[in-house]
């Protein structure tokens, strides 16, 4: 944590924005109730979608709502459902991916050969027919987001643990006798874990792009509950008035994807030219 | 010339091979898309016949649609039908799947085709651009550039697009209208935003790809070495270079392409394109198993197909990865 503190301070100018933008949006989504200044559900404008107020900072949406106090409520479920599913995804894909390696085999061909299958299925298309068989419900749309992205951090992490298994201090620990958990989690996982955590970070990218795709599609985050996907979907009529409505989420998911990938670019350590 | 004749004798196992490989983990995702929609609570026939269907109505239906047998009887059946390109009646429009992709297919081929030939020059003049010029602003723009283009979500790229060209300009159309009688520049002006969106989405993994091949083989003692010789930097990369990263730059090509059958669900759906990946939105929307399934295989194998080639090529291209 450290380290990656003085690396941010060290770090240029565009860097230390995305980073802000980052940190912003997390502290917002944390903090959004508190700080939102109308209801979320509350009828508060005369006006459907009106302009940029001191009263309404970004206009009101297709029902006279306030657009700020939907964006951050909306904050919440792209950024939660974002980082639960990508973290949920990673343990998943580690998991396998060390199992895989230390146990090799017909395990490894196995769990490979299942991996490759579910890999050559586009993410949105998996997606999709997993929300049409299942349903969209929130603990669900986790769940379909987290199973997409399991097999791509499966790849990168079986790559990276193949490398390490062939060392001689993963050999050296085979020799003692340490059992295969063991070795994963004291030898293995701990030379991993940053290129692992820039491969969190992506993945975190992705599954709030897909679940505001599929949110934006009507098929992701169901009302009463909206997240910043649904948020534009049903400001969707306004776009022939240029309404701030339904601009303001589109630009806020951009900011977040845009700024965690600019981060985690930056952060990557040396890149090879 | 034994060693060309062993090279060649070698490859025709190896493409086999490639294509075996490709058909099993078609035929394992046909598995997996069967399965997943086989999870689907409550049947077709009860959700056909409605809430007041009589047990013995939906009984019968159910025996009718074959849906009272086993998954594999199942599975082999509708994988049989697909393969002879039967894919069964769609559930809500009453009519052969089979016709109502054909009605769409055309006009998502069409799209992508246009995309790709929009896309793939631009991809290669930033990502060779970028590579020679390395380390400079031009580099750090297209960089910067790319990395968040890749991170943009598709409906902001769009809704953006139709509210500086069909809003404020008035320029361009904001639904895309696709019909048989209509003219070819009919048609390309109203695909024009659809394809812009889709190129502003595909582009820049494409090049950040070719610019890190390219980069790549700039280090390498021979590009030094014409460089000594006098040979100018753009006959260096256009001659020597960029035949060397042809399998890595078809291969980025190759996966930007695959991802426009993604991304197109998004683009069809804002611009009302009449296109497969739309088609398979309203199937998940009203629950068309068959349809939705017919759907999925025909992206999968899309993207299977293009990976193959992209593997040929590189195959091709590199007589070394022959050599095992």
């Amino acid at each position: 944590m450290k380290r990656s503190i003085s690396l941010l301070a060290g770090a240029p100018l565009a860097t230390r924005i995305a980073a802000g933008f980052v940190g912003f949006w997390l502290v917002l989504a944390v903090a959004g109730p508190w700080v939102a200044p109308h209801p979320v559900g509350a009828f508060v404008d005369q006006d459907v979608f009106s302009g940029l107020s001191a009263r309404f900072w970004l206009g009101s949406d297709y029902l006279g709502r306030d657009v700020f106090s939907r964006l951050l409520y909306g904050a919440r479920y792209t950024v939660f459902l974002g980082l639960g599913a990508a973290l949920l995804a990673a343990c998943c894909g580690t998991t396998l991916a060390l199992w895989a390696t230390l146990s090799g085999g017909m395990v490894d061909e196995i769990i490979s050969r299942a991996m490759d299958t579910l890999i050559s299925i586009p993410s949105k298309i998996l997606a999709l027919v997993l929300v049409a068989a299942c349903g969209s419900s929130l603990p669900l749309l986790l769940l379909i987001c987290a199973l997409t992205y399991v097999p791509g951090n499966f790849r990168i992490a079986r790559a990276l643990a193949m490398n390490l298994a062939a060392l001689d201090f993963v050999a050296a620990a085979r020799a003692r006798g340490e059992r295969k958990f063991a070795i994963a989690l004291h030898e293995v996982l701990p030379n991993m874990i940053h290129p692992l955590l820039a491969d969190l970070g992506l993945r975190f990218v992705f599954v709030v792009l897909l679940l505001s795709g599929l949110s934006f599609l009507g098929l992701g985050v169901q009302p009463p509950y909206a997240d910043l996907g649904s948020l534009v979907r049903e400001n969707i009529s306004g776009l022939t008035e240029g309404a701030p409505a339904i601009l303001a989420p589109a630009l806020a998911i951009a900011v977040l994807t845009v700024g965690t990938n600019l981060l985690i670019d930056a952060l990557k350590p040396e890149d090879k030219r | 010339m034994s060693g060309a004749k062993t090279g060649k004798a070698s490859l025709w196992p190896m493409v086999a091979r490639r294509v075996g490989s490709a058909a099993l983990t078609l035929l394992l995702v046909s598995m997996v898309i069967f399965a997943i929609a086989g999870l689907l609570p409550g049947d077709a026939a009860q959700e056909a016949l409605g809430q007041s269907a009589t047990p013995e109505q939906v009984a019968a239906l159910r025996h009718e649609m074959g849906l009272d047998q086993p998954a594999p009887v199942r599975y082999a059946r509708w994988l049989s039908g697909m393969v002879q390109g039967d894919a069964g009646q769609s559930l809500v429009a009453g009519m052969p799947v089979g016709a109502i992709i054909a009605e769409r297919l055309p006009n998502t081929l069409m799209l992508a085709g246009m995309t790709a030939v929009l896309a793939v020059p631009l991809a290669l003049i930033m990502g060779i651009t970028a590579a020679i010029r390395r380390g400079t602003w031009i580099d750090r723009a297209i960089n910067l550039a790319s990395l968040s283009m890749v991170a943009l979500p598709e409906f902001l790229v769009a809704t953006v697009g139709v509210l500086i060209f069909s809003v404020k300009l008035m320029w361009l159309p904001s639904i895309a209208m696709v019909s048989a009688e209509a003219s070819w520049s009919d048609t390309l002006r109203s695909c024009a935003l659809p394809i812009l969106s889709l190129t502003v989405v595909v582009v820049a993994q494409m090049a950040r790809m070719t610019r890190a091949a390219i980069a790549d083989q700039l280090d390498r003692p021979y590009v030094e070495m014409a460089r000594l010789k006098g040979a100018s930097l753009s006959r260096v990369v256009l001659g020597h270079v960029l035949p060397n990263c042809l399998g890595p730059i078809v291969n980025a090509m190759a996966l930007s392409l695959s991802y426009l059958m993604g991304g197109a669900i998004i683009v069809e759906t804002i611009f009302n394109f009449p296109g497969l990946a739309s088609l398979m939105v309203n199937a998940v929307t009203s629950r068309d198993m068959p349809l939705l399934q017919a759907c999925a295989m025909i992206f999968c194998s899309a993207y299977l197909l293009l990976m193959l080639v992209a593997d040929m090529v590189a195959l091709l291209a590199n007589p070394r990865l022959r050599a095992q």
